[in-house]
């Protein structure tokens, strides 16, 4: 680890601390990406973070805010004995309302967890007989990749792959979390995986028109550190801008072709967030030349309006309305190990990220280093 | 044709089988083969040999330890070593983290019908090399075959028994405010390694798993130095499961310092391209000790005169706070909670 390291992110939390004791109240910052919401716990950050400043997460993990009626409809998919279901890894225990897809797979269905949607297509290729259902969650980042497998299906005719769509658009979201008028945040730390698909400047709105700093970052330690420090120095100055901090990973316009991918075999659609409920355009479905790979229409599925589980507050969560610790059922009926809700499943997720890392302040031991030599 | 020549003809076309079959694990002349020409060649011993039901060995000490552990790794062969590697190094490091010094292993081998005859041979010269390298004798052992498409191609368990020098007692119980956490090496190495093979075979990487058997470098240590009072090899759950475990048991505080922890480069990528969190991922080759404050150094210098050792470090103390946590200080100087990590690893999706 270097020293160099150690000396900027403790520059960069000079600053935060400077720039936060001039703003002199309480400010919120928003993250809207798991790895941000994961690393920030694991670095620590929390602990170190002046006492007027938060750092929320917002709707950025996947899994999270998959909407409970797409979870039904999977389950409702791997319970099907001709179907194989592929799916990342995230996506196993998160509970529907009956059961989740691990639960489905001890109880003999085809599961299959797959860490590229291409193996999804091999294994639809290899095995004709059965039918495959890749499951396509994820925002802009993993979104392309679902694209390139629809074109890879088609190109190889195949007839028995299809995809569950429900994959989201970030900056819908951002706006209907904005304009509903339930959060108060003094800025966003924008998703450095995202912006490299999207590009900078599609946060440029959020700041002309809700005059709010966007600070792009990367996932280390001290990027996220620099993004914070960043943002509360511009609202020290009363100057929102655009920085980006993560100019190794993101353009201004982003990845052309990665868009062109999304472009080429999804259309904008209406979809619903847990937590946001629906929002206009803010999802994406199969166009129509593709609706043979579509696995609602294959099957004739229509998310079913299910229920969140009683007392879970997941949604107010990725809102960031509440704090983990405000749901009851958390760390009660609710931990990592018997999930309840998306946030407490997904290693992502901010329920699992505070119960794995996060202690109340205050009750730390005084910090004496470890003394030793080495 | 005599009844003699028959019968070499029968082994004769036994031998030329490529594949495990049902009939050798059937107890009759196919399992002799097995043994015969596959086993004993590679494990034999004066007492293996005999192929005794039980196999007597002298301990030389009034306290024995015995463990037993099963092997059910897929895929069979990873980068940096395969399941028999494994299955010898993970005995001899239950037994020698016990302050045990590891004396026989009895070796347990379920094979699966259609098995490659030199994937087994592959293994089985693997558990010689491992075996040899920890100075342990296969004593007795034990083959089954099940049905093709169980056991995963195989699974193997072995025992293994240990002596106890007198006097010596390594335990949890020990443990106290002020003592020193070591690590020998870097971490992770194993559990990625296999992770990768099994999930992306198509990725090529430099990761090998740290499998080996440590027995030589904990004895040196333990004959250095009196001051260690407790080691665990930390498997699944890696370090931050035996660190937890131990501020957990002890109710003491365990205080580890991140910049402290050696994990290499390429480890720290894949874990993030996969999504996991080092700290929780398996080592098959690294041991935890804790040692008295003063005995710390010397311990850490006998550790890193073994080559399996070199790059151990101390990587925190106990702290004298009853709250049971362990807690890592971060590299920017945050803190956060270690806890054990729960089941399965679930690789994320962005």
């Amino acid at each position: 680890m270097s020293q160099r390291r150690i000396i900027d992110s403790q520059e960069y939390l000079r600053r935060l601390r400077d720039a936060a004791e001039a703003i002199g109240r309480r400010v919120s910052f928003m993250e809207v990406c798991g790895t941000h919401t994961v690393n920030a716990f694991r670095c620590g950050l929390h602990s170190l973070m002046p006492s007027n400043v938060r750092l929320l997460s917002g709707p950025g993990c996947p899994v999270c805010v998959t909407s409970q009626g797409d979870i039904d409809m999977m389950i409702e998919l791997a319970r099907r004995g001709d179907v194989t279901i592929c799916t990342y890894g995230d996506m196993l225990r998160v509970t529907g309302s009956g059961g989740n897809l691990e639960e489905a797979r001890g109880q003999g269905a085809e599961v299959r967890v797959v860490y590229s949607s291409l193996e999804a297509v091999r294994l639809a290729a290899a095995e004709p007989d059965r039918k495959v259902v890749f499951t396509g969650v994820g925002f802009e980042t993993t979104t392309p990749p679902t694209a390139a497998a629809v074109l890879e299906a088609e190109a190889r005719n195949l007839k028995n792959f299809s995809v569950l769509v429900s994959h989201k658009r970030i900056m819908p979201a951002m706006r209907a979390l904005l304009d509903s008028g339930q959060v108060r945040v003094d800025g966003f730390l924008c998703p450095g995986h995202v912006s490299a698909i999207i590009g900078y400047a599609a946060f440029a709105p959020v700041v002309r028109r809700y005059d709010l700093p966007c600070v792009i970052a990367g996932f280390e330690d001290l990027q996220i550190a620099a993004g914070l420090a960043r943002l509360a120095e511009m609202v020290r100055d009363r100057r929102p801008t655009l920085e980006n901090l993560y100019p190794q990973a993101v353009t201004r316009w982003g990845n052309r072709r990665a868009q062109n991918l999304i472009r080429r075999v999804f259309r904008s659609a209406d979809a619903t967030w847990r937590g946001l409920g629906a929002i206009p355009g803010s999802g994406l479905s199969l166009r129509g030349r593709f609706a043979r790979f579509d696995a609602q229409q294959v099957f004739g599925l229509s998310a079913p309006n299910s229920p969140e589980p009683p007392g879970c507050r997941c949604g107010e969560v990725i809102t960031g309305r509440v704090e983990p610790s405000e749901c009851k059922l958390f760390g009660t009926a609710c931990t990592p190990v018997r999930p309840m809700g998306p946030c407490m499943v997904s290693s992502e997720g901010t329920c699992q990220a505070w119960f794995k890392y996060h202690r109340p302040q205050g009750s730390l031991p005084a910090v004496t280093g470890v003394e030793v030599r080495a | 044709m005599s009844s003699q020549s028959l019968q070499s003809a029968a082994v004769a076309r036994l031998d030329a089988l490529r594949h495990i079959v049902l009939a050798h694990g059937g107890g009759g002349q196919l399992t002799d083969e097995l043994i015969g020409r596959m086993v004993l060649p590679r494990l034999g011993n004066d007492v293996l040999n005999d192929l005794l039901d039980a196999s007597c060995v002298d301990l030389a000490t009034s306290r024995a330890a015995l463990t037993i552990d099963g092997y059910v790794v897929q895929p069979l062969t990873f980068p940096g070593g395969d399941i028999g590697r494994l299955a010898i190094s993970g005995t001899v490091n239950d037994l020698a983290v016990s302050g045990a010094e590891p004396v026989a292993i009895a070796l347990g081998l379920i094979l699966a019908e259609g098995l490659d005859r030199k994937v087994l041979e592959k293994v089985l010269d693997s558990i010689a090399a491992t075996a040899r390298e920890a100075g342990v004798r296969v004593v007795t052992g034990d083959t089954k075959v099940v049905g093709r498409g169980q056991a995963d191609g195989m699974y193997i368990t072995t025992a293994g028994v240990g002596a106890v020098p007198a006097g010596r007692r390594l335990h949890m119980d020990q443990i106290r405010p002020g003592d020193a956490v070591l690590i020998s090496g870097p971490i992770a190495d194993h559990g990625l390694t296999v992770m990768l093979a099994r999930q992306m075979p198509d990725v090529q990487s430099v990761l090998r798993s740290d499998v080996a058997p440590l027995n030589g470098m904990i004895r040196r240590m333990l004959d250095r130095t009196g001051g260690v009072v407790f080691m665990r090899d930390p498997t699944r759950g890696g370090l931050a499961s035996v660190a937890a475990d131990i501020a957990q048991r002890t109710g003491l505080h365990v205080l580890l310092d991140e910049p402290r922890i050696p994990i290499r480069p390429e480890t720290r990528h894949a874990a993030e391209m996969l999504g996991l969190d080092p700290l929780e991922v398996a080592n098959e080759g690294k041991v935890l000790v804790v040692v008295r404050p003063d005995a710390a150094e010397a311990a850490l210098a006998a550790l890193r005169e073994d080559p399996l050792g070199r790059e151990a470090m101390i990587i925190g103390r106990i702290e004298d706070v009853r709250d049971g946590l362990c807690e890592l200080q971060t590299v920017i100087g945050g803190r956060r909670i270690l806890q054990k990590p729960y089941g399965e690893q679930l690789p994320r999706i962005c």
